[in-house]
């Protein structure tokens, strides 16, 4: 059926060529060139922040060594001499980070589930477009609503000295990576073919086992891929961290403590800094292990969308 | 093929809006467009100030007072700390600079290495006061106390005479003038006898992007303390009488006690400019600091130089 597709497809593109005549193929020159030298473009872009971010971040292995730079606790980056230690933002991102995912993750999958496999049409049809509108909040919105709803609530509840802390605002952006992971994985679920379901039927299984043993397991790949892009999302988010996490320096033990993730030292520092003093490096040597963290996370969900693939091809 | 030249009616409009939009957004950027008035005619310009936090409300007063008299002239005001607003005058991204601290020696280098000759203007004066939630028992703290407080020394309130509840000290971040000036005067104790340059604020206290986060915050948190400008605080909040030594009178942070000099943390609110300001800009600085200039300072609620 594809075949013949494709067949009329490519009769209408001779009919429209021939009608059109030689202004028509330049135009398609035109937009092919148009189109090949945007692909450039974005390649150009991301070797140029590349560059950006080493040239301007890595001479600051030259004053802090990179051991002191990684691992130091202390960050005074104003004080006579200043000391550059990053350890409290790398862990302060990790428990943000932890604490968003442990919330999103379990929510967004069974929300997904429920979408693609027990809401009716019409349920979904209002549900969807109302989660992706979620999407859509300017992150400095949450942070407001973080600081002013979810802190005493946090405070109050955890019986906690202050609500500014990275339990806050892991919620909150447990909340913002939310619409993403919902949207992707019931796309996946949803891709899933039907005579999957009908077979586990077949097999009398119920709705919980099809949807636990069948259609899951079978979205996996798409889950996964849903899941890091969430996981994404509150790694790099900047503002709403920076207006709930608390910004204390210390490395946090609990996520109830105030922290300063790695996003938040940047934009709080950034407009302190001169162009190209220590601190700028500094910040920017941030900014760099942000992005090799980033990278990181990337390389690794690839991998398992590769290994997912391969076990469905057997 | 109808859809098709459509849709190319379509793109080249929506090109043509991406490309003004560029340009326009490229304009905006450049706040440096400063016309001098030729005599006898009407103050025209446009110039940016950006800077303080603490100054931004005061400042924010003057620019539209002085737009009202002067509608040709716009002024773009921003607040994102004293370091920021010196890091824009030494890139020359600002005209003028507004500080709740002094330009340390090392930003005067820098700014001389590119050409810029800071020049400095006081245009008030502020109280850094103190505030706790108005339900905390403690009304006085030394400048010692609140050290201890700011080095994590003294974590608990029962400490200090209040109630068995944990501090919660909250600062603002190191774009801040108020940062500074406070590590210097309060954490460091310049000029009293237990002065010492190796303190620093300790890594547990909250440093907060805004001056109105901090003062949002004490309004909520019966455990936090904060240290605004004179003009951020309000009845939500409880000012704090600070004592230089644990002999010495608390005095509580006013326009009158900083005039008489018997608050101790009082500081200048300063202007920094390339070199003498000229033109517009002058003309700006002069209305700030006539007599009805300094008339909107008591208004905003900092002290004015006279």
């Amino acid at each position: 059926m594809k075949q013949k597709q494709r067949d009329s497809n490519a009769g209408a593109a001779a009919v429209l060529a021939s009608g059109l005549g030689r202004r028509w193929r330049l135009g398609e020159k035109f937009i092919e060139s148009w189109i090949y030298l945007a692909g450039l473009l974005t390649i150009v872009v991301l070797l140029g922040i590349i560059i950006l971010l080493v040239k301007e971040g890595v001479p600051i292995f030259f004053d802090t060594p990179p051991w002191e730079f990684f691992f130091g606790t202390n960050w005074y980056p104003v004080s006579e001499p200043p000391t550059f230690g990053i350890m409290p933002f790398f862990v302060a991102t990790l428990w943000v980070t932890i604490v968003a995912t442990a919330i999103s993750v379990p929510i967004g999958i069974a929300c997904a589930a429920y979408l693609s496999e027990v809401a009716p049409d019409k349920v979904r049809e209002t549900i969807k477009p109302v989660i992706e509108l979620l999407a859509g909040f300017p992150s400095v919105v949450m942070g407001f609503i973080g600081l002013m709803l979810l802190s005493p609530l946090v405070q109050s509840v955890f019986n906690l000295p202050t609500g500014l802390s990275g339990l806050t605002a892991g919620i909150m952006l447990a909340f913002m990576s939310l619409p993403i992971i919902i949207s992707v994985s019931e796309d996946a679920l949803r891709a899933v073919p039907d005579e999957f379901r009908q077979a586990s039927y077949a097999l009398g299984a119920t709705k919980w086992e099809t949807i636990w043993h069948v259609c899951i397991p079978a979205a996996l790949s798409g889950i996964t891929a849903a899941v890091m892009l969430g996981v994404g999302r509150a790694i790099g988010e900047t503002m709403t961290v920076l207006m709930v996490a608390g910004g204390a320096l210390a490395v946090p033990v609990s996520p109830a403590e105030p922290m300063m993730p790695m996003t938040a030292a940047i934009a709080s520092g950034i407009g302190n800094a001169v162009r190209g003093g220590l601190q700028y490096q500094a910040l920017f040597a941030i900014g760099l292990t942000l992005f090799v963290l980033t990278l990181f996370v990337n390389l690794v969900a690839d991998r398992v969308l590769q290994r997912q693939k391969r076990k469905f091809q057997r | 093929m109808h859809i098709r030249k459509l849709k190319i009616w379509f793109i080249i409009p929506l090109l043509v809006l991406l490309a003004a939009t560029a340009f326009i957004g490229s304009c905006g950027d450049s706040s440096t467009t400063t016309t001098t008035p030729a005599n006898g005619t009407e103050l025209s310009g446009s110039f940016g100030i950006t800077g303080s936090n603490t100054v931004t409300p005061l400042t924010t007063v003057w620019a539209e007072e002085f737009m009202n008299m002067h509608p040709k002239v716009s002024i773009a005001v921003s607040g994102p700390g004293s370091g920021a607003g010196i890091a824009a005058l030494i890139n020359s991204t600002t005209d003028i600079c507004q500080a709740s601290r002094a330009i340390k020696p090392t930003e005067i280098e820098q700014a001389n290495a590119v050409g810029v000759e800071p020049f400095e203007i006081q245009v008030a004066t502020d109280a850094l006061s103190v505030i706790v939630h108005p339900s905390n028992p403690v009304s006085e703290l030394t400048i010692a106390q609140l050290s201890a407080i700011y080095t994590n020394q003294i974590t608990n309130w029962k400490e200090v005479g209040g109630n068995d509840k944990p501090i919660v000290a909250i600062a603002r971040d190191t774009n801040s003038g108020t940062h500074v000036f406070f590590k210097e005067h309060v954490v460091q104790m310049l000029g009293l006898t237990t002065e010492d340059k190796s303190l620093e604020y300790g890594n547990k206290i909250l440093q907060l992007p805004s001056t109105e986060e901090g003062v949002s915050e004490v309004a909520k948190n019966p455990n936090a303390i904060f240290y605004p400008g004179l003009g951020y605080v309000t009845d939500d909040v409880k000012p704090l009488a600070i004592k230089k030594t644990a002999n010495d009178a608390g005095v509580l942070p006013s326009a009158a006690t900083a005039l008489d000099g018997t608050y101790p943390v009082a500081r200048p609110l300063l202007y920094y400019t390339n070199r003498a300001p000229t033109g517009v800009i002058k003309e700006f600085i002069d209305y700030c600091l006539s007599d009805e200039g300094q008339a909107k300072v008591t208004e905003v609620g900092y002290v004015p130089l006279k």
